[in-house]
């Protein structure tokens, strides 16, 4: 047994695919065509204690670890939900930490109890259209004057967005660099901010994305999340589990695929036989399932390791590509597969296609992932 | 108020469910045992009661060492603590038998209110809440869709196929419910974690003060003589449409009396 399939972690699974298959499953193609989720269904997602794992019971969570997170992200796209569905669902996972981890009660108060109970919905905003994955370079910026500061700037990509009632913004209070970087909370309705029509998208269709637009927002002080000028830092310490939710995300979508293509090459039969009896098709599902394993096998270790207190910047990094380049290979080979019918909207590895295109981009591209592996090795 | 409920953990309804050929009874052993579905109702509306009125509610089980699944199931949903009744003796024992000994676990319990779900997927009996009352000389309310508990009384609206009765009972008394009667809650990440440190005693025959001769296959009041497997599905009927295929499907739908 390992430490991802504890019974804690086992029953955890069991009320996660309940939840996905009661609550998920019959409503995705709706919400995909809609272009968003519903806040409903971040209340029943609460209510079922799920939204909340991962943060503590002090900021209105439910305790456990980053472990217990993935299980859930795993669970609910292998039970036939989707990457974008997690990502929209949980945003809050990449908007809240630094805001929890800064602790300031009022925020807390403000922002993570009613967000962790499903009712509020928080994003992150770091990407600038002129910027990527270059957070250290960000040009947002925020004058103090007085009791407030004054944000002027432009944030693309911002997940969640067009639903979001509070927005984690990495702003430039300082000099150039990474040393002039801060974290603000700003909070629609305030003058001067807003968010543009939804960002029409390949795929994490039932995902929100927009682009934020600060135009002299006026921002009090008690809104800087965590200490001035140490924003980049914040920023960074979330890397690693921003990078591995990825990576966690990518192979349980190649074994969603995985599933689906065993199924599917049993039942369809060709020139009066399965697709299972040809012998191209059984070495193809064969290399799925060898390079869906190995990603889960390693990601996981680099997590365990993590969690354990390593350093393992760079295997984060090894972890993610290698997780995106088995997920990139299984869809597209079960997309193959499935023939006419794997380019059909209907057909759900048709949406695990279009979906998984993203991980490989979000959180740090393919190439930076490298960048930092090279870089590593080298130093 | 102090609430029991009965628990049995029971072969996946989902998956192939056998009997074993050495004895006839249920093969346990190599079922993906789960908490029998309709018991998880009944959990669920003592949850409800317990969190309108307060006081515990203790899960009773009775079932081999594997039944701690369907305990922890229980717990993880939100049970205050467990009872759980093995002892190899039980092995085998018909329903008669095994309402004796959860009457006598109940004896050693401080109860107001008694639920189960009103079969189990197994045997589907519906049986027990009759058995276990009338060792206890408690009233039954059975097959409930609705239940309310007010001024020392149960209420329930017991369900029928056209519509229900209204009956109601003093306490204790023991209430078995069907799956109208709410919408069972998942066990969250914090009733997982939180279900590891419940209380969960374990009581043997001999606790109970039950003689191993009042059970088992041996004693049993019933006993399974014979059984053979499902037959396999035959051709089925073609219908060949030559202009009054209609007609000879209305004949064959006819012919089963299906219309």
């Amino acid at each position: 047994m390992s430490t991802w399939d504890t019974d804690e972690r086992t029953a955890l699974r069991a009320s996660v695919r309940r939840f996905a298959e009661a609550e998920i499953v019959p409503n995705l193609g709706a919400w995909e065509a809609a272009g968003a989720l519903p806040l409903e269904l971040h209340r029943k997602a609460a209510r079922a204690g799920l939204l909340g794992v991962g943060f503590p019971e002090s900021a209105g969570g439910q305790g456990g670890t980053p472990i217990d997170t993935w299980v859930i992200a795993e669970e609910l796209i292998q039970a036939g939900g989707s990457s974008g569905l997690v990502a929209a669902l949980f945003t809050h996972g990449i908007g809240l930490p630094h805001l929890i981890e800064a602790g300031d009660p009022a925020l807390i108060e403000k922002v993570a109890k009613p967000v962790l109970a499903g009712e509020r919905i928080v994003s992150l905003a770091v990407t600038e259209p002129d910027g990527g994955s270059d957070v250290a370079g960000l040009t947002t910026r925020a004058v103090r004057d007085g009791d407030e500061y004054v944000v002027t700037g432009a944030k693309l990509y911002i997940t969640s967005a067009t639903r979001a009632d509070f927005f984690t913004v990495a702003v430039r209070t300082g000099g150039d660099g990474a040393g002039g970087i801060s974290l603000l909370l700003l909070e629609r309705g305030m003058p001067g901010l807003t968010v543009s029509a939804p960002l029409q998208k390949m795929g994490w269709l039932c995902s929100d994305t927009a682009e934020l637009t600060s135009d002299g927002v006026r921002v009090p002080v008690g809104n800087l999340i965590g200490t001035e000028n140490e924003g980049f830092y914040a920023i960074m310490g979330q890397f690693a589990a921003e990078r591995l939710s990825l990576a966690v995300q990518a192979y349980a979508t190649a074994q969603r695929c995985l599933d689906l293509t065993l199924a599917w090459v049993r039942e369809r039969k060709t020139f009066g036989r399965p697709l299972s009896s040809r012998q191209v098709v059984q070495h193809r599902v064969a290399e799925m399932a060898r390079q869906t394993d190995v990603a889960r096998t390693y990601t996981r270790a680099v997590i365990d390791d993590w969690q354990a207190g390593e350093d393992v910047f760079r295997q984060v990094a090894m972890a993610k590509n290698t997780a995106v380049a088995a997920c990139d290979f299984v869809v597209d080979n079960a997309v193959q597969l499935f023939g006419g019918m794997g380019y059909m909207r209907e057909t759900e590895v048709e949406r695990h296609y279009r979906d998984s295109r993203i991980l490989g981009i979000g959180g740090g591209t393919n190439e930076i992932m490298t960048e930092i592996v090279a870089k590593l090795l080298l130093a | 108020m102090n609430i029991v409920v009965l628990v049995k953990q029971v072969p996946d309804s989902g998956s192939e469910r056998k009997l074993d050929p050495a004895d006839n009874t249920v093969a346990r052993a190599s079922a993906d045992n789960v908490i029998n579905e309709m018991d998880e109702y009944a959990i669920e509306e003592a949850l409800l009661v317990r969190d309108r009125e307060g006081g515990e509610v203790t899960v009773l089980t009775v079932g081999p060492d594997s039944a701690t699944d369907a305990i922890r199931k229980a717990l993880s949903m939100g049970a205050d603590k467990a009872v759980h009744v093995v002892d190899d003796a039980i092995h085998g024992s018909c329903a008669v038998q095994t309402s004796g000994v959860i009457a006598a676990a109940l004896q050693q319990l401080e109860y107001d209110l008694v639920l189960c779900g009103a079969e189990a997927t197994d045997a589907q009996l519906s049986v027990m809440p009759a058995l276990v009352a009338e060792r206890l000389n408690i009233p039954q309310l059975s097959g409930a869709r609705k239940l309310t508990v007010e001024g020392g009384m149960a209420k329930i609206e017991r369900q029928t196929d056209g519509g229900y009765w209204a009956v109601e009972a003093p306490l204790p008394a023991i209430v078995s419910t069907w799956d109208t009667i709410n919408e069972p809650r998942y066990p969250s990440f914090k009733g997982i974690m939180a279900a590891k440190k419940k209380p969960v005693e374990t009581k043997t025959l001999a606790d109970l003060g039950l003689d191993a001769g009042s059970v088992g296959l041996a004693n049993a009041t019933s006993k399974v003589l014979d059984f053979a497997g499902r037959p396999p599905k035959g051709e089925g009927v073609k219908v060949v449409d030559e202009g009054d295929g209609a007609q000879k499907f209305v004949d064959f739908l006819a012919s089963q009396k299906i219309v």
